[in-house]
C-alpha cells in the first residue's frame, strides 16, 4: 500500500495551479476523474470464465496474468489504485448491446476492426497478436510446414474471433471451419479427435499446449493479412474515458511497464516457426 | 325434415329488430379499428420514439449486416435445423409410442421392458436437454469406443431424439389411456388381440387426440435444434451469433428469429385446425 | 344338460371386500331370449361382463358351447369371437367409417376376406335400415343409428350369443324404439340373447325368461308373464311397482 502511494502519479501540486483543460500538462489521472460510472471507483468488465494466460485461476482481481496486470497498471494511472478497482462479469456478446454499459471499459482479448468500431469505442492497442496453430503432437496436421499444407484438415477456431476469419480467409480449408462456443469446446474437440487443429492467438496457443491439451503442440505461427492486428478495451460509444485511457497507455508504452508486464506473462515467441 | 316454403314476410318489428343489429353490428366494428389502431399504432409510436430506437434499429434491423450475413445463416438454417428436425421427428415418434405402448402392457414377459420403458422416460424428461446434447456430443466420443460417430451431428440428433421421446412418450401414454374403456371392451369382446387392438382402435383414437401437444412438441423441437451450436454444429443461430460477436451488430440475430416463425407459424395454424377437426370426430360416442 | 348354450353354476364375483354376485345359477338353450332386469347396482352388467371373460370370476363355473370357459387355459379371444356384445355407449371405433367398423373383426380375427367381408356387412345393414351410413362416421350418425350399427357389427361375426348391456339405456326416448325393433328382429330369426334392460314392456314381450338380479342374487326367474303379472317375491313386486309406475 505504502509503495503504491510512493509510485502514486506525483502532481497533486501540477492539478492545483493548473486549471486550465492543456491536455498536455494533464496528467491520465486529472483526465479520468469525473468520467467512471462511480465516483472513485473504476468498474473493469471482462468474461467468465477468465481464462489464462490474460487472468489467472478465474479471478481478475489478483493482479495476475497480462489483461488484469495491464489493468491495473492503466488504473493506477488515472489515480485508482488497486482497492478503487472494481471487477464485473460481462458476457462477451453483452459488450456490444446498444444502451449504457455497466462498466468504465471492457478488457476481454477483443480485436479491433472498424466495423466493430462503429458501434462501440476502442482504446489504442495494447496487445498485437498472431495467430497460432495446434495439433496433436504426431498428427497429420502437425506435420504442416506452410498454410496450404492445412487444406485437407478439419479445422476449427471460436466464435467471433479473427482466429475464425483467418482460418476462412488464410487458411482456406477445404471443409467449413467448426466453430466453438468457447475455448473449452476447442481443447475437447481436439482431445476426441472431432478436429485435427484449432486456431487461437499465440499467448491463448501457448497456455492451452502447455497446460490443457495433452499431447498437444503449436505447429506454427502466421500474422494476420494486412494491419497487423490488435487487442483493444472496449468503451461505450463517446466515452471520454478513453482519451485518458489512451494516454494511460502511451505512459505506460514509453515507461516500458506494458513491455515489462508482457515479459512476465507471455512467453517468448521467438521459436515457433512462422508458416506462409 | 325441409321446411314448407309458405308466403310469409318479416313483420314490421321483425324488420325493425334486423336494422338495431345491422347497427350494433357496424358499431362494434368501429370500435374494433380503432382500438386495434390505437393499440397497435402506440406501440410502435411508443417503439420509434423512444430515445434509444435509433440505436437499437441500427443494432437489431441493419439491412446491410443483414445482406452480409444472410447466407451463412440461411445455409446453417437449412442444413442443420430444418434438416435436423425433419430427421429426428419420425424416430422420436416411433420411439415415442413404443415406449407408450411397452408401459401399458401387462404380460410378465414384458416386466423388463416395462421397467426400461419407465426409467427412460424418467431420466430423460429429467435431464435438461442441453446437458444430454453436451453428454452425446462431448463426453460420449471422449470414451474413444468403436464405431461412435465423430460427426457431432449425428451425435447430437441422438440425444434430441432420446430427450424429445420421452416426452412424447408421456403424451401418447396420456392419450392411450384417454380412451373410453368401451373402446377398448369393445375390441376384445369382438375378439381382437390386445396387438389388434391396439393397432386398429386405441393407436389411431389416441394418436388424433393427441395431435396439439405432438404438434406442439414438434415445434419445440424446431427451435431445439438450435442447442445443436454448443457441439460445434454451425446452425442457423450459431451462424448469426458468430456474425454478431465479429461484427457487434445483432441483425443476423433478430433474421433468424424471424426464419423460425417462418416455420413455426404455419405449423401452429395447422395444429389448431387438426386439433379441431379430430374433437368433433372423437364426441361421437356421446351421443 | 349338455345342449344348453350356455351353463352357469354357483357364479361368484367381488371387487375388494364388495360382493357383487353371488350363487349365480342360469341356464340359455339354444333360441332363447333371456332378460335380466333388476335395480341399478343389482349386478346386471357385471354378470354380462362375467359371461364375456371381461372379468375374472371368484367361484363357480361357465360352460359355454359344452366346454367350460372359466378356466384360466383358455383362450378367450377365441371364446370371445364367439359371442357378441354391445355396450350402452362408446361401441363403435369413430375414427372408422360404419362398414370398416363391421369389417375388422371378420377380416382381422376370423380371417375373412375384404370383399366378402364388406358384401355381408353391406347386407346386414341393409336389413337393419342403414344401408345409406355405411360409409359414414359415427359423429354423422344419431344416437340410436349408432346402437343399431353396434348391433350389426356385433353380427357381422356371426356369434352364437348375443349379450346386450343396457343398449338403449344411454339414448333419447324417440330413438329407442328403432333399436327395440331391431333386437325384436334378431328375437324373431332365433338369436340366442341375453339383455339386461330397463324396458319392461319390451322385456314382457320378447323374453323367453325373465331374472330379477336384486343385490347380486337372481331372486327370482321365470316366464314373462309370470313374473310381470304375478311376481313370487316381495322386493320383485317392489320393484315392478316402482318400475311400470
Amino acid at each position: 500500500m505504502l509503495l503504491a502511494l510512493g509510485c502514486a502519479p506525483q502532481d497533486s501540486s501540477a492539478t492545483a495551479t493548473d486549471t486550465s483543460s492543456q491536455p498536455t500538462g494533464q496528467t491520465a489521472a486529472d483526465c479520468a476523474s469525473g468520467k467512471t460510472l462511480k465516483p472513485d471507483v473504476l468498474t473493469i468488465g471482462t468474461d467468465s470464465p477468465a481464462y489464462d494466460p490474460w487472468f489467472a485461476h478465474n479471478d481478475p482481481s489478483n493482479g495476475k496474468g497480462y489483461e488484469s496486470a495491464v489493468a491495473y497498471a492503466v488504473a493506477k494511472q488515472l489515480g485508482f489504485q488497486n482497492s478503487a478497482v472494481t471487477w464485473t462479469k460481462v458476457p462477451f456478446n453483452s459488450s456490444y448491446a446498444p444502451g449504457p454499459k455497466h462498466f468504465d471499459f471492457d478488457i476481454n482479448q477483443i480485436s479491433i476492426t472498424s466495423a466493430r468500431a462503429k458501434v462501440v469505442d476502442f482504446s489504442d492497442g495494447y496487445y498485437s497478436a498472431a495467430q497460432a496453430i495446434i495439433a496433436v503432437k504426431g498428427s497429420p496436421a502437425a506435420q504442416a510446414t506452410s498454410l496450404a499444407d492445412l487444406k485437407p484438415f478439419k479445422i476449427g477456431a471460436q466464435t467471433g474471433t479473427t482466429s475464425l476469419t483467418a482460418i476462412r480467409d488464410q487458411i482456406q480449408p477445404n471443409s467449413d471451419a467448426v466453430v466453438f462456443k468457447n475455448t473449452n469446446d476447442a481443447k475437447t474437440a481436439l482431445a476426441n479427435g472431432q478436429v485435427d487443429a484449432i486456431v487461437a492467438d499465440l499467448p491463448t496457443a501457448f497456455y492451452l499446449v502447455a497446460v490443457e491439451i495433452d499431447h498437444g503442440t503449436i505447429v506454427g505461427q502466421f500474422p494476420s493479412t494486412g494491419e497487423p492486428e490488435q487487442f483493444g478495451m472496449l468503451f461505450a460509444k463517446g466515452n471520454p474515458l478513453v482519451g485518458c485511457v489512451n494516454q494511460a497507455l502511451a505512459t505506460i508504452k514509453e515507461n516500458g511497464t506494458l513491455a515489462a508486464i508482457e515479459k512476465k506473462w507471455l512467453s517468448d515467441t521467438v521459436n515457433v516457426p512462422v508458416l506462409k | 325434415m325441409s321446411t314448407p316454403v309458405d308466403d310469409w314476410v318479416p313483420s314490421a318489428r321483425e324488420v325493425e329488430r334486423r336494422g338495431l343489429r345491422r347497427e350494433r353490428s357496424r358499431r362494434d366494428l368501429a370500435v374494433a379499428t380503432v382500438a386495434a389502431v390505437v393499440v397497435i399504432g402506440g406501440l410502435v409510436v411508443g417503439l420509434v420514439l423512444s430515445p434509444g430506437w435509433p440505436t437499437v434499429r441500427a443494432s437489431f434491423l441493419s439491412w446491410p449486416d443483414a445482406k452480409a450475413s444472410f447466407h451463412a445463416v440461411i445455409t446453417g438454417f437449412l442444413k442443420y435445423n430444418v434438416t435436423g428436425f425433419l430427421i429426428a421427428e419420425p424416430f422420436i415418434l416411433a420411439i415415442g409410442v413404443l415406449v407408450a405402448v411397452t408401459r401399458g402392457t401387462v404380460s410378465a414377459a414384458m416386466f423388463p421392458l416395462r421397467v426400461l420403458a419407465i426409467v427412460y422416460t424418467d431420466v430423460f424428461r429429467g435431464l435438461p436437454t442441453y446437458l444430454v446434447i453436451i453428454l452425446f456430443g462431448f463426453a460420449l466420443p471422449g470414451l474413444q469406443l468403436q464405431g461412435v460417430p465423430k460427426n457431432t451431428f449425428w451425435l447430437g440428433l441422438v440425444a434430441l431424439v432420446l430427450c424429445y421421446g420421452a416426452y412424447v412418450a408421456e403424451v401418447f401414454r396420456a392419450g392411450i389411456e384417454s380412451i373410453h374403456p368401451s373402446q377398448i371392451a369393445s375390441a376384445d369382446t369382438l375378439g381382437l388381440t390386445r396387438g389388434q387392438a391396439m393397432r386398429h382402435v386405441v393407436l389411431p383414437q389416441a394418436t388424433r387426440r393427441v395431435m396439439p401437444p405432438l404438434l406442439n412438441d414438434f415445434i419445440s423441437l424446431q427451435k431445439d435444434t438450435a442447442l445443436l451450436g454448443t457441439i460445434f454444429i454451425f446452425d442457423g443461430l450459431f451462424a448469426a451469433q458468430d456474425y454478431a460477436a465479429y461484427a457487434f451488430n445483432y441483425t443476423p440475430i433478430t433474421m433468424v428469429g424471424a426464419m423460425f416463425l417462418c416455420l413455426t407459424v404455419p405449423l401452429t395454424r395447422f395444429t389448431d385446425w387438426v386439433g379441431r377437426r379430430a374433437m368433433r370426430r372423437q364426441f361421437a360416442g356421446s351421443r | 344338460m349338455s345342449d344348453a348354450l350356455l351353463e352357469v353354476t354357483g357364479l361368484r364375483k367381488s371387487y375388494g371386500d364388495k360382493v357383487v354376485l353371488s350363487g349365480i345359477d342360469l341356464t340359455v338353450a339354444p333360441h332363447d331370449v333371456i332378460c335380466l332386469i333388476g335395480a341399478s347396482g343389482s349386478g346386471k352388467s357385471t354378470l354380462l361382463r362375467c359371461l364375456n371373460l371381461l372379468e375374472d370370476i371368484d367361484d363357480g363355473v361357465i360352460e359355454f358351447e359344452g366346454s367350460e370357459i372359466s378356466d384360466p387355459r383358455v383362450d378367450r379371444r377365441a371364446v370371445r369371437s364367439r359371442m357378441g356384445m354391445v355396450f350402452q355407449a362408446y361401441n363403435l371405433f369413430p375414427h372408422r367409417t360404419v362398414l370398416d367398423n363391421c369389417t375388422l373383426a371378420p377380416r382381422r380375427v376370423h380371417g375373412v376376406p375384404k370383399a366378402e367381408a364388406e358384401a355381408r356387412a353391406r347386407d346386414l345393414l341393409g336389413q337393419f335400415g342403414l344401408a345409406d351410413q355405411a360409409d359414414k362416421h359415427p359423429d354423422r350418425m344419431s344416437g340410436g343409428q349408432q346402437q343399431r350399427a353396434a348391433l350389426v357389427r356385433a353380427l357381422c361375426t356371426r356369434p352364437t350369443l348375443l349379450l346386450l348391456d343396457e343398449i338403449t339405456a344411454a339414448l333419447d326416448p324417440e330413438l329407442v324404439g328403432e333399436v327395440l325393433t331391431i333386437v325384436r328382429e334378431l328375437a324373431e330369426q332365433g338369436t340366442t340373447m341375453i339383455l339386461a334392460t330397463h324396458e319392461m314392456s319390451f322385456a314382457r314381450d320378447i323374453a323367453t325368461s325373465v331374472c330379477f338380479l336384486d343385490q347380486g342374487r337372481i331372486l327370482e326367474q321365470g316366464r314373462p308373464a309370470e313374473i310381470f303379472s304375478n311376481p313370487r317375491e316381495e322386493r320383485t313386486r317392489q320393484f315392478l311397482a316402482r318400475v311400470l309406475g
